[in-house]
């Protein structure tokens, strides 16, 4: 559907309008949870979700909240669309990714509504940029439907400890094996890659553990493929916490702290790995 | 075997790996008393080096494990999955205070353990295979001239020279300078080519003993690892080197830290570097049929002496037949692993460094067997 004449007429044409005057504030969220092409926005009031999924097994979610924004507002109970991630985040760094230090680009973002495109207007140095991304039916999302009241084992990190970690992992290897437990050894990240296996432990008691909650031994593995788009968030966060509900779902919380202090979260889910050859025997 | 590094060392440790990672796909680790051998050979066997790290280098030290009687045992892992181990220097200066080695015969296991800030332990388990010793036969007492400079010197003086240039050509010239420039094979067209050269004054040196109007090329990156490691570690590097076509030498010396880089040299200088009249008869190397005595000490022979060197009167490991003299050629054994040709073929005049079977010591002696050095005629005619 075109968009027509600019709606001078009409007061508040918009079904969400909200404007930034730092738009790498949004960027660098959307950069962390950018794995696939595509991306389906979901606002309401209290902000807006970016959600992003994979092979039906992993979803990201960023979150942007309402008070990020200068100006917020959603006229309807909530908005969804779905939209090309790449194509936005081009968009959101038309100016260039690397900001001088003092200069920022001032964003305002506008949506009709359902077959309109996502309109951004870019502004730095006096120069403005108009781009129009159309939009998408949206996808029907994932239900991890992982509640708190669920969760079985839950470690909060600080991220600097799982940085390194990440970056390391070996990638032969097909499947990254989380161990949570009461006991030793307490948090354990495992691969088993071609040259042998490596075992990362950190202990209960380590600087880097913010809170230690788990109940009962568990291990889970997680495919690694699937886990490492995750190191996205972790390199721009500085707490993590991570948390499995009973069937071994792993979320990944990412707090995130922008240059202005303001705190948003990523949130990652992903499915354990089946053992499949036990379960065709 | 069991060692444990911890402080600095660890990072000294790591150097020596990301060095030794220049040179091949596969690491030989080997404990003996006078301590930890760490070894690498290229595919086609034209550069060796070693880093022998002694028991005062560790914090503790068995190399024999606990049972005493228990054989040493060599073992080879995978160059990749041990530089995998000590891949970020920085953090592992940040952030490792000591690191454990063990070798787990029974389990198969190379097991690299570093314990970190933080109380986090990285463990890894390598799988590994028993091998032969390997060792390139070199002798620096023969070799006719020897340089030593502080590694600053070279490093600075090679930072001169593109990523992509393969050789380099080191010379002495008739005044004592010591001179460094690109090689230029033979076949470049010369207004196309560009010759960087580099004079260094000999006080820069803390010895120079060379033959005057001396020059060999050797290969570049492997010289480049070794520099990295010996600026990082702030030791002099000494140079030992004979005729073009001998192994160049380069060691390094510290109390707890011995480190040999054997690298092949190109058989023939530039031909217009030499007077016409000198033309095959001054010291470049001829092969004729008949092979001279000191044959061993004329090219790097690498033995590969058998591991079970048990004194069962074993017949001697079968000799190799003559080697088709082309020095991408690797041992006959390995290619049976490896298949592919090696990713980096030398230069094709470059001799490679022989590899022998030789029986260990206390066997029969090792004479018989250096019929199976076979002379490299691709650089004659």
């Amino acid at each position: 559907m075109p968009l027509s004449a600019q709606p001078a007429s009409s007061a508040e044409p918009y079904v969400l309008a909200a404007s930034l005057d730092n738009a790498r504030h949004l960027s660098s969220l959307l950069r962390a949870v950018h794995f696939q092409d595509h991306a389906t926005c979901f606002a309401t009031a209290n902000g807006l979700r970016v959600t992003v999924e994979d092979a039906k097994c992993i979803q990201a979610n960023a979150f942007i909240q309402a008070e990020i924004f200068q100006e917020y507002t959603v006229q309807e109970e909530s908005v969804t669309f779905r939209i090309n991630l790449s194509v936005l985040l081009d968009c959101l760094t038309i100016f260039g990714t690397s900001s001088l230090p003092g200069t920022s680009t001032a964003l305002r973002m506008c949506y009709r509504g359902y077959g309109y495109p996502l309109m951004l207007l870019l502004e730095e140095g006096g120069v403005v940029t108009v781009c129009k991304i159309n939009t998408q039916e949206p996808d029907e999302l994932l239900d991890f439907d992982f509640c708190s009241t669920k969760v079985v084992n839950k470690i909060i990190l600080q991220s600097e400890g799982l940085r390194e970690a990440f970056a390391e992992l070996d990638m032969t290897s097909e499947v990254l094996q989380i161990t949570m437990s009461p006991d030793k050894p307490y948090f354990r990240l495992s691969t088993f890659g071609n040259a042998g296996s490596a075992h990362l432990d950190y202990p209960r008691d380590s600087d880097l553990m913010e809170a230690f909650h788990c109940n009962q031994t568990q291990t889970n593995r997680y495919k690694i493929s699937l886990l490492k788009p995750s190191t996205k968030a972790l390199a721009l966060s500085c707490k993590v916490s991570i948390r499995t509900d009973a069937q071994g779902f792993l979320s990944l919380q990412y707090m995130i702290r922008n240059e202005d202090g303001q705190i948003c979260f990523v949130e990652y889910y992903c499915c354990p790995d089946e053992d499949i050859t036990e379960a065709e025997l | 075997m069991k060692c444990i590094v911890t402080g600095g060392n660890v990072k000294v440790l790591g150097r020596a790996v990301h060095s030794l990672s220049r040179i091949g796909d596969e690491l030989y680790l080997e404990p003996t008393e006078s301590g930890l051998s760490l070894r690498a050979v290229n595919s086609s066997r034209s550069a060796f080096a070693s880093f022998l790290f002694a028991p005062l280098f560790f914090q503790l030290y068995e190399p024999g494990g606990r049972q005493p009687d228990r054989e040493l045992v060599r073992c080879k892992v995978l160059m990749k999955s041990f530089l995998g181990v000590f891949r970020s220097l920085p953090s592992l200066e940040k952030t490792v205070g000591k690191c454990l080695i063990l070798l787990k015969p029974r389990a198969n296991r190379l097991v690299v353990q570093l314990h970190c800030k933080y109380g986090v332990t990285k463990t890894h388990n390598l799988a590994f295979q028993e091998c032969e010793l390997l060792q390139a036969v070199f002798d620096t007492q023969r070799c006719a001239s020897t340089l030593c400079a502080p590694a600053r010197l070279l490093a600075e003086a090679v930072v001169h020279f593109p990523q992509t240039l393969a050789e380099v050509t080191l010379g002495a010239g008739p005044g004592g300078k010591i001179s460094l420039r690109n090689y230029v094979e033979d076949e470049a067209v010369p207004s196309k080519t560009m010759v960087t050269e580099l004079r260094l004054a000999d006080d820069e040196f803390q010895t120079v003993a060379v033959t005057p109007g001396s020059r060999i090329t050797f290969c570049l990156k492997e010289f480049r690892g070794l520099l990295t490691f010996a600026e990082a570690s702030n030791l002099p590097l000494t140079i030992h080197y004979d005729t073009p076509g001998k192994p160049v030498v380069f060691t390094l010396e510290d109390t707890v830290l011995e480190v040999h880089l054997v690298l092949a040299t190109l058989l023939d200088p530039e031909s217009d570097l030499q007077p016409p009249t000198a033309n095959g008869v001054s010291h470049v190397p001829t092969p004729s049929d008949d092979f001279a005595d000191d044959l061993e000490s004329y090219m790097i022979a690498m033995e590969t002496s058998a591991y079970e060197d048990g004194p069962s009167g074993v017949p001697p490991s079968p000799t190799f037949p003559l080697r088709t003299p082309r020095p991408a050629e690797s041992d006959p054994e390995e290619e049976e692993e490896e298949g592919a040709v090696p990713g980096t073929p030398p230069h094709k005049k470059f001799r490679s460094l022989f590899f022998g079977s030789v029986l260990t010591p206390g066997g029969p002696g090792p004479a018989p067997t250096q019929e199976v050095l076979a002379e490299d005629s691709d650089g004659e005619n």
